[in-house]
């Protein structure tokens, strides 16, 4: 029961806290392109991979208590910060799986979310547009976040933490 | 761009009960609804499994598809010679509308979730593989097929183009709305798409609606909100959805355990062994899963053939409200007195959540993916619909989530194990 939601939780409980629905997203994308068990429905947005399936899936966990959702503003605009609720603790304890879930994968998901939400829409958005050629993904970055103004230095770091998650994971 | 194409000597008509007449003009259009896997889509029903619910919902993916290129169609046709609408995108426009759901399998929600596939995956996969579809795109040049797949899949550069088809109102969620509503009788659908046309303009980077059709998008937005509770996600529909779900994975855990079926299911076998092809995943239709669903229900496993026979004759779950307070106190103990009275929880008892069929609803900002819809103000400045608009300010944003736990109410009433059966029912009525 409620397995889907049971991985979105033990990801939180891994780093603790995220901050910026943005970030969560992209973090929950890149963790399934890099193989783990996310089965969450993904579009491409403006701002690069999005499933409205996880929005959704992390309100319904705020709405049993497993999850807290804290607004801030923010420069003018609203941004949410999530951690695991003392009921998710709970039920993640009752699942058996506050230990297991996703130890192996805690130093990726840590790194992840140490990364800019700017950045992690980069990464994001190249493991969506693979497996092109590496040429062509860049020059479609360039195309579809102009507003961005990804450089070709922030470009190759994409691709070094991908390239170092994966090894991570392998 | 209208290398590759001819205009047809003769316009082309189909008759269509939502808009009418839809009018065919291009040979490259023509032959592309020509082509076996457009075809395919009279084989695969629009709505899963709503006919269950709404008798009327029998329309397919063939007659959507031709509806969203009719809107398609009409709305090149106000965009033609104003600023920012370039014509040689227009076979573009048309070709996307007409093939943006050439991937979709029967059931598709049900087959993606057990089987980890992706229709939309799919449907770039058979414009850019060994088609036909993909044999009269070429026609328009080597380039042109990957870029359709590129509209689909919204990383286009030309992002007015993906927004006609894609994006809070577009030619495929217009006709989807009045389509559906149309075949399952329901008054909530309808809205006046003509004057939404009317009052819609390009611009670069997406398309916006002037002040003076809001009310007509007020409609639109309000049909959207009430479609998905009414219908989409109603919850015999949800009910259907459940146990179709659990064949396939009951189908496919039988089969990786090595079960001798009485026929073997060769159009499935490349779904069970997640090695699928493209002519593997074109040979599956809705007559052929309802084929094996016949055949099932005589199968010796009790499960698979218990849940084929609910399917087909439709003797569905019953559901029930809960809430987080059952699922701490409650989940465990219940799935216990099922496997006493020798019912299997993993399918008899399930979960159902919105997240599992999210709503697309309309949401105005914060953090949010989506481009809005933005309104034309006579000032020529852009102005986001719900700031202008109280009705849609009311619903957008306001997320309505819904749970409920599907269970078999007809074995709970059967003689034997009463006590076990009454405790069941207890728990299950809070």
């Amino acid at each position: 029961m409620l397995n889907q939601h049971v991985n979105v939780l033990s990801l939180l409980q891994r780093v603790g806290e995220i901050t910026g629905r943005k970030k969560f997203q992209k973090i929950v994308f890149i963790s399934k392109k890099l193989g783990m068990p996310f089965h969450e429905k993904y579009d491409f947005h403006r701002y690069g991979p999005y499933s409205e399936e996880l929005s959704l899936r992390l309100e319904e966990l705020q709405q049993f208590g497993f999850i807290s959702e804290i607004k801030e503003e923010k420069a003018g605009y609203y941004q949410y910060r999530y951690q695991v609720a003392t009921n998710g603790e709970h039920f993640l304890k009752t699942k058996g799986n506050d230990r297991e879930t996703f130890e192996q994968q805690q130093n990726v998901i840590e790194d992840m979310n140490a990364c800019s939400s700017k950045f992690l829409e980069l990464t994001a958005t190249i493991l969506f547009l693979e497996p092109a050629d590496k040429e062509d993904i860049i020059k479609k970055v360039h195309m579809l976040k102009k507003t961005q103004n990804y450089s070709e230095g922030d470009i190759e770091q994409a691709y070094a933490h991908i390239e170092r998650w994966r090894q991570h994971l392998n | 761009m209208s290398r590759g194409n001819t205009m047809l000597k003769e316009e082309k008509v189909f008759k269509d009960p939502v808009h009418r007449y839809i009018h065919v003009r291009d040979q490259l259009i023509w032959d592309l609804i020509g082509t076996k896997e457009f075809q395919r889509l009279r084989r695969v029903r629009q709505l899963g499994t709503t006919f269950l619910t709404f008798h009327g919902a029998e329309h397919t993916r063939f007659n959507h598809s031709l509806g969203v290129y009719e809107i398609m169609r009409r709305m090149i046709e106000i965009f033609k010679g104003r600023p920012h609408w370039n014509e040689d995108d227009r076979l573009l426009c048309l070709a996307t509308a007409l093939l943006h759901d050439i991937g979709h399998g029967p059931f598709s929600h049900s087959f993606e979730k057990v089987f980890d596939t992706d229709h939309e995956s799919w449907t770039r996969a058979i414009i850019m593989g060994q088609t036909e579809v993909n044999a009269v795109l070429r026609r328009m040049g080597d380039e042109f097929p990957r870029e359709v797949s590129e509209v689909i899949e919204k990383t286009h550069p030309n992002k007015l183009v993906v927004s006609m088809i894609s994006s809070q109102i577009d030619a495929d969620r217009m006709d989807y709305l009045q389509r559906d509503a149309f075949y399952t009788g329901v008054s909530y659908g309808h809205f006046d798409m003509e004057r939404i046309l009317r009052v819609m303009r390009p611009l670069d980077d997406q398309v916006v609606i002037k002040s003076t059709g809001m009310h007509a998008v007020e409609d639109y937005i309000m049909s959207r909100y009430q479609m998905y509770w009414q219908v989409y996600f109603h919850p015999v529909t949800r009910s259907a959805e459940v146990i179709l779900n659990k064949i396939l994975r009951r189908a496919k855990y039988l089969y990786l355990n090595g079960f001798v079926f009485k026929q073997f299911p060769t159009h499935l076998k490349p779904f069970f062994d997640g090695d699928i092809s493209i002519a593997d995943y074109l040979k599956l239709d809705e007559m052929i899963i309802f084929y094996y669903f016949q055949v099932w229900e005589e199968e010796q496993d009790d499960i698979l053939a218990d849940l084929c026979g609910r399917f087909l004759h439709r003797r569905l779950f019953q559901y029930v409200e809960f809430n987080q307070h059952f699922i701490m106190n409650e989940w465990a103990g219940l799935q216990e007195r099922f496997k006493a009275i020798g019912v299997d929880p993993d399918y008899y008892l399930v979960i159902d959540f919105s997240s599992d069929l999210p709503y697309d609803f309309y949401r105005p900002g914060e953090e949010e993916e989506r481009m809005p819809i933005h309104l034309l103000m006579n000032d020529r400045k852009l102005r986001e619909l719900s700031r202008q608009s109280d009705v849609v300010e009311a619903i957008s944003g306001k997320k309505r989530t819904d749970h409920k736990l599907y269970y078999p109410s007809d074995i709970l009433y059967m003689p034997g194990q009463e006590n076990e059966k009454r405790e069941i029912l207890e728990i299950l009525s809070g």
